[in-house]
């Protein structure tokens, strides 16, 4: 062969490297790193870093992993943002990407558990006295019922009412009385929703689950269930009854006979914080938790916002999140992992400094929450709250007085399918001037029934 | 290249020369294999790998920790056991038939008229082509806020010109229809300046015969414009199916993925995969089924096409 000339060198040279640099993409990809070294050293990786708009939480978490490295100089944290997120939980998990600890909610742990998503952390809880200072029930959210222990939990919280105390005072309603049943928070929709002017005084959801959710926490508030478990063990839907037929007819009422809803629906998570950090809501179920959002993220004055029981206070629905550990973490990463998990959420010498912190950062702290511990560390948590308390605690008075008599119920099993089911019952109650209430019950029961079969 | 007269050509020089040919066209074409294998690494990785993959996917169950285990047709018996497979079927159709009698007639008028049009063509031509420039779900939203049946943009128009309002999106009467008006606007634009580009090749000397046997503009319209666009208006219909049964960012962003009256195939994939059921074989396996049915739509496109072309 003749030599090449000097441009056909070149254009032979550009094809080649093109390849190549293809080829070194492609072989880049999917490469997984030796997370340990021979030394003892060990990485790991943990979500739920907040993101660079929420500087300083961004910074207290930070400060959290230096102090935790430097009290474990063996310990190397590798911190990402983000929580699980199921539409890229998968996706990380199949290219290896899934962090040693990732952040999930209450509901996801069954799941996570039966897909064998989640590492057995069993042989290693032995090693963290702590994990004795955690309330059992909480515990039990992260076990497979039968002794094998799968996460930790970071928190939780109860459904209460969130007001808006403004309109109250301006509806010529008692600010620190909120709605004690069901026909109260009627007879207070309506007042509110009389001063015109685009203000609703109840609204709820029906959109991407949250409306199940929603319906969920309020069968609890009657006393009533979603889901049953009967004598031989088998999980049955419980909804199909007077109570489940109260709930929906309420809410029909409220929005068709009083128009006290507005007549905008399909409503998801933020589209109430929304309404309510504009003052344009009376009441809404929610948790404590969303009031330090609608004044962050919805420009409400935190003054402006009550927190009472929920109505009808025959049960509240509990709900939460902690961390979970990836199964393809080894043995030393996940106890590393459990180590920091612990150090940053449930380390009872480190509660008083906590709360210290947050107030002299001015964030919440007094939010009527209840804490994951038990014993000598509840009561620490408590004196701590209490000592560095910066919110109106007398706002959130009405839920705190009353919520020791109220009993804390746990999400159905496989709850996301289930809100899905009830979901269009909801939206079904608050857009169809004419809808059947027995028949969407008995339609979802038959569907309920079915998901059930496969606990 | 110059050519000799291959009679005074000594067979060594014959030779040498076709290796200097074979040589040359071996640089060119090792260019050519260059370009190819990169493009061949794209196709492979991003469009043909995760096509065979969720076909593997859709005969598995997969947690993605532990060995994928084959369950042959498993997922697509539980997929034909779902009562909503049904509803998502229906609701794609139903979109899919008002799409075609909204999004197709409209953008034909709509180029019509422009190429009618003498004055501000320019300006018509861009206020049209707009919609397209917004990401999709920017319009979703922007349409969230027109369909708000309590203090949204139609409804107080609407009440103020002492007409009914309606509930839009929230009522299953009037929700796909709601939903096919979000898409109709978003994507006219292309299709539009389709239609227009077909009807600026139509032969002017066809319209000036017409016109000097005193034929009207509808009737212009019918028997010159129409017949000449046939074959643009066909493709465009083919492209529109497979486009439409597609629909997923409207019904997902204005009803959710749990709205019996709205959910659409596409929303009950995403709904399989990542919001309810967390299980990729089910989810894969509806993929595949929507995918059979769309490539016989773009066979048939193929088809059409080429017989145009050859």
């Amino acid at each position: 062969m003749t030599t090449l000339t000097r441009v056909g060198r070149r254009r032979l040279l550009s094809s080649v490297a093109v390849t190549a640099s293809f080829a070194l993409l492609l072989g880049a990809c999917g490469s997984d790193e030796t997370p340990e070294s021979s030394n003892g050293q060990v990485t790991i990786t943990v979500n739920n870093m907040p993101p660079e708009t929420e500087a300083l939480q961004r910074k207290n978490f930070l400060d959290d992993i230096a102090a935790f490295e430097k009290a474990n100089p063996k310990i190397k944290i590798d911190p990402k943002e983000g929580k699980m997120d199921p539409a890229t939980f998968s996706a990380k998990l199949a290219g290896g990407q899934l962090e040693n600890a990732y952040y999930v909610y209450f509901t996801d742990p069954a799941g996570l558990i039966a897909r064998k998503q989640a590492a057995d952390i069993t042989p290693y809880v032995a090693g963290f006295p702590d994990i004795q200072q955690i309330k059992p029930n909480l515990l039990e959210v992260f076990g497979d019922g039968k002794g094998k222990q799968y996460g930790l939990p970071e928190g939780n919280y109860t459904m209460g009412l969130v007001y808006n105390r403004e309109l109250f005072k301006q509806a010529g309603l008692d600010p620190n009385k909120p709605p004690a049943t069901w026909d109260e928070v009627r007879e207070y929709a309506k007042k509110i929703s009389a001063l015109g002017d685009g203000i609703n005084g109840y609204g709820d959801y029906s959109k991407n689950n949250t409306g199940g959710w929603h319906f969920t926490a309020e069968m609890y508030t009657r006393g009533g269930d979603v889901a049953a478990r009967g004598a031989d063990g088998k999980w049955t839907a419980a909804f199909n009854n007077d109570t489940g037929k109260a709930v929906l007819q309420l809410l029909k009422d409220m929005r068709f006979t009083d128009k006290a809803m507005g007549e905008k629906q399909l409503l998801e998570w933020a589209d109430l914080l929304q309404q309510m950090g504009a003052g344009k809501l009376g009441m809404y179920l929610a948790t404590a938790d969303n009031i330090p959002t609608i004044v962050s993220q919805y420009k409400g004055r935190t003054e402006d916002y009550g927190f009472g029981p929920v109505p009808g206070g025959q049960g509240t629905l509990g709900g939460g999140g902690g961390y979970m550990f990836s199964p393809k973490s080894s043995p030393e990463q996940i106890k590393a992992a459990m180590a920091w998990v612990l150090f940053r959420h449930a380390d009872p010498a480190r509660i008083d400094e906590g709360k210290k912190r947050d107030a002299d950062n001015k964030q919440p702290v007094g939010l009527p929450e209840p804490n994951i511990f038990t014993g000598a560390a509840g009561a620490t948590y408590d004196a701590a709250s209490k000592k560095y308390a910066n919110v109106p605690t007398e706002n959130f008075a009405p839920f705190v007085a009353a919520q020791a008599n109220i009993p804390l119920k746990v999400e159905p099993p496989n709850a996301q399918k289930i809100y899905a089911v009830l979901d269009p019952v909801m939206a079904a109650a608050l857009t169809k001037p004419d809808a059947d209430i027995p028949a969407l019950l008995a339609d979802a029961e038959k569907q309920v029934n079915a998901i059930l079969a496969t606990v | 290249m110059a050519t000799t007269t291959t009679a005074a050509v000594s067979p060594r020089l014959r030779a040498h020369r076709d290796t200097g040919r074979l040589c040359r066209r071996l640089q060119d074409n090792l260019l050519a294999y260059g370009f190819l294998a990169a493009a061949l690494v794209c196709f492979g990785l991003f469009s043909w790998y995760p096509l065979v993959r969720s076909i593997t996917l859709s005969l598995q169950q997969d947690n993605l920790v532990t060995e994928p285990e084959w369950v042959g047709l498993d997922n697509f018996r539980a997929l034909f056991d779902d009562p909503l497979l049904g509803t998502a079927i229906a609701n794609t159709v139903e979109f899919t038939g008002l799409a075609l009698v909204f999004g197709y007639a409209i953008p034909i008028a709509m180029a019509i008229l422009l190429n009618e049009l003498r004055h501000f063509s320019t300006y018509f031509r861009l206020a049209v082509y707009l919609p397209v420039m917004l990401p999709p779900i920017v319009s979703a939203m922007l349409w969230q806020f027109f369909y708000d049946p309590g203090q949204g943009l139609f409804n107080t128009l609407l009440d103020g010109a002492h007409l009914p309002t309606s509930q839009w999106v929230q009522s299953p009467e009037t929700a796909m229809l709601s939903l096919v008006l979000v898409s109709t606007w978003a994507n006219m634009g292309g299709s539009t300046l389709m239609y227009l580009a077909a009807l600026q090749s139509v032969p002017p000397e066809l319209y000036e015969s017409s016109e000097l046997d005193g034929a009207s503009l509808w009737k212009r319209i019918w028997h010159v414009t129409l017949p000449q666009m046939r074959f643009i208006m066909l493709v465009m219909a083919l492209l529109q199916i497979t486009a439409t049964m597609q629909v997923f960012i409207e019904p997902f962003q204005l009803t959710g993925f749990t709205n019996p009256d709205t959910i659409t195939v596409m929303t009950l994939i995403y709904r399989y995969a990542f919001a309810v059921n967390q299980d990729f074989g089910l989810a894969a396996a509806l993929s595949v089924l929507l995918f059979v049915v769309l490539a016989a739509f773009a066979a048939l496109y193929l088809r059409i096409t080429r017989e145009r072309t050859v």
